[in-house]
């Protein structure tokens, strides 16, 4: 009788809901939703993308997450693998799968929705589905407010993406790009319309695309020498943007990683491209 | 004496048609020069640079992006152009090339060097940055070369191409590793500049590479009649009161400079160097008189044409100058080759 009551407390778990003790997290938003459902005492490894919150530098790093290798992620001895669907190479994956090692596949993110989504799974898989309900209405609520600072301030302001410049021809983001998916959501448009992904462009190409507001990753900005090196780059410095000082930057993961924090990275965009 | 004058007269009818030959080159630079300028993303018609009749716009496009951009092009090709064929006539081997010498292999080493490890930095150093590590890569990696080549006492040409070798995969190999230990942003941007690209044009970067490149150039045609001797071999060259030592010296200080100068701005652009002076040998002829001149006017027209490909085909967007280069040279050479041989062996 109470090996049939075990078996029942046993079987009324759902599947997924083993509980993981040794976790590696490749891609940096989604250690960052590990840390944001307090779970990072199971993180036995990351990736090199995951460097927020600070803590999570210091977790030992299985290389870069398109390139991961099955050695090293096997030598932690992971009960569960949390990536994204960019993880690769898909060799490494099989052989990882072969080995044992359970996975959880996670989206891309893109949008909020897919931020709640892949909330939602994690916490899921790691038995903490109410601190991701939790998390997910804190973003929600980070929604509603930056909804409210657009109907206050709807005036929508040209804006260009540049992922980096170094190299002649600045990198600046088209359509169906994390970066769109982030000036959409802040309420700003971009001004390139006409092609998907990220691109080089001619510096004369940007005059004729007129940015009122020049946005760039603190890592970019820095890559290119500074923001008074960026003012003075070709092309660059004719824009109405760069001639009114109109550049905004922020870490690299909070505005495109697509994580917990996004929805607070709209809203400081949204602000910071306001008071210009 | 008879036949003494009518040679005389023959050699200079000979040089006058060279001469003008180079006219002739010097005419369509001038040209190509005016139409690259009309050309770009932002129209601007011929007729309105000619008369001045420009609107804001087009005169900031024209005179802060257009500009600068066409005369680097046209000076980046130019020195590479010119150091290719007189690297050439030193080595005495037709497949030298700048990348001989160490200023590529040890200038991407030092710009993979700044990209993945420089942190933030200020002002014109920040401006100028990659430029800068560059070309002192560059020119240290040529310096070590060259102090392998005297190692053996005088300078060796031989040896010169051995540790050229060595060091160009040591340069490599650290790269590479850098490369290794980079992210996907640092990544991207050592290919990029791997690929050569001429937008980074700004008039002091323009004016600097100029004030190297110019004096370099000149100095070369001044030895080109001694390296014309240096064909006959470096005895012979020393019999004819050649100082081949010198020469040796003069000739690789100078193309390292220019080289070194044109891959600060403009990243790697492979083929000019070895195409051009093949080109001018086959129309103009091997002396290096005409050869060298020659050599900087064709490699400024095709590094032109080339570049106003590069930010035309795929505008807005913008392709690397050396791929077009590459594409584009690469066959054009098989062609060239084809036909000398199919002359000599009935192909």
């Amino acid at each position: 009788m109470k090996r049939l009551t075990l078996w029942l407390i046993l079987l009324s778990f759902p599947v997924t809901g083993f509980s993981a003790e040794r976790i590696v997290s490749v891609g940096g938003s989604l250690t960052e939703i590990v840390y944001a459902l307090g779970a990072e005492e199971l993180l036995v490894g990351s990736d090199t993308t995951s460097y927020y919150p600070p803590a999570a530098e210091d977790l030992p790093k299985v290389g870069y997450q398109r390139s991961l290798s099955a050695e090293g992620i096997l030598s932690l001895n992971p009960d569960l693998l949390i990536l994204s669907e960019e993880s690769g190479p898909p060799t490494v994956l099989k052989q990882l799968e072969s080995a044992g090692v359970s996975f959880l596949v996670n989206k891309a993110g893109r949008s909020l929705d897919d931020v709640k989504t892949n909330i939602q799974s994690i916490a899921h898989a790691l038995d903490r589905a109410d601190k991701g309900e939790e998390l997910i209405q804190s973003i929600d609520n980070t929604y509603q407010e930056l909804q409210q600072t657009i109907l206050d301030n709807p005036e929508s302001k040209k804006v260009m993406f540049i992922m980096q410049i170094a190299g002649g021809a600045p990198l600046v983001a088209g359509t169906n790009t994390a970066a769109d998916s982030m000036i959409r959501l802040s309420g700003a448009t971009n001004v390139v319309s006409d092609y998907e992904g990220y691109k080089p462009l001619t510096p004369e190409s940007l005059i004729v695309l007129k940015p009122e507001v020049i946005i760039m990753t603190d890592q970019g900005l820095e890559q290119a020498g500074g923001i008074e090196s960026v003012l003075k780059s070709p092309g660059i410095a004719i824009t109405p943007a760069a001639q009114q000082g109109n550049i905004v930057s922020m870490d690299s993961l909070k505005i495109l990683g697509f994580g917990p924090r996004s929805a607070n990275a709209a809203l400081e965009l949204k602000r910071q491209i306001s008071t210009l | 004496m008879s036949t003494l004058a009518k040679h005389i007269q023959l050699n200079l009818l000979f040089a006058r048609f060279k001469v003008s030959s180079l006219f002739l080159l010097a005419v369509i630079l001038a040209f190509v020069c005016i139409a690259a300028a009309s050309i770009g993303s932002v129209n601007i018609p011929l007729s309105a640079i000619v008369t001045g009749a420009l609107n804001d716009q087009q005169e900031a496009v024209l005179f802060s992006i257009r500009f600068p951009r066409v005369v680097l092009a046209a000076i980046v090709g130019a020195a590479l152009a010119v150091s290719g064929a007189a690297l050439q006539g030193l080595f005495r081997n037709p497949l030298a090339d700048p990348s001989l010498i160490g200023i590529l292999s040890g200038a991407a080493l030092a710009v993979a060097a700044v990209i993945v490890f420089a942190g933030p930095s200020q002002g014109y150093f920040g401006l100028y940055r990659l430029s800068i590590a560059a070309f002192t890569g560059g020119l240290v990696t040529s310096v070590l070369i060259f102090r392998f080549a005297r190692l053996a006492g005088t300078f060796s040409v031989t040896y010169m191409l051995l540790a050229g070798i060595a060091i160009g995969a040591i340069a490599e190999g650290g790269r590479g590793f850098i490369a290794y230990l980079s992210d996907d942003a640092q990544l991207r941007a050592l290919t990029f500049w791997a690929m050569g690209n001429l937008g980074d044009a700004l008039w002091p970067a323009v004016l600097v590479v100029m004030s190297i490149t110019i004096p370099a150039t000149v100095i070369l045609v001044r030895n080109a009649r001694a390296l014309n001797l240096l064909l006959l071999g470096e005895n012979e060259a020393r019999h004819l009161g050649v100082d081949a030592e010198r020469l040796k010296y003069v000739i690789i200080i100078c193309t390292a400079l220019s080289v070194g100068a044109a891959v600060a701005v403009s990243g790697i652009i492979g083929f000019v160097g070895l195409v051009v002076p093949h080109l001018i040998r086959l129309t103009i002829g091997p002396d290096h008189r005409l050869l060298i001149p020659g050599s900087a006017l064709l490699g400024a027209i095709l590094l032109i044409i080339a570049d106003t490909f590069a930010r035309t085909v795929v505008s807005p967007a913008e392709m690397p100058v050396g791929i077009i280069t590459s594409i584009i040279g690469g066959p054009f050479f098989l062609w060239l080759l084809i036909k000398q041989y199919s002359g000599r062996f009935g192909i």
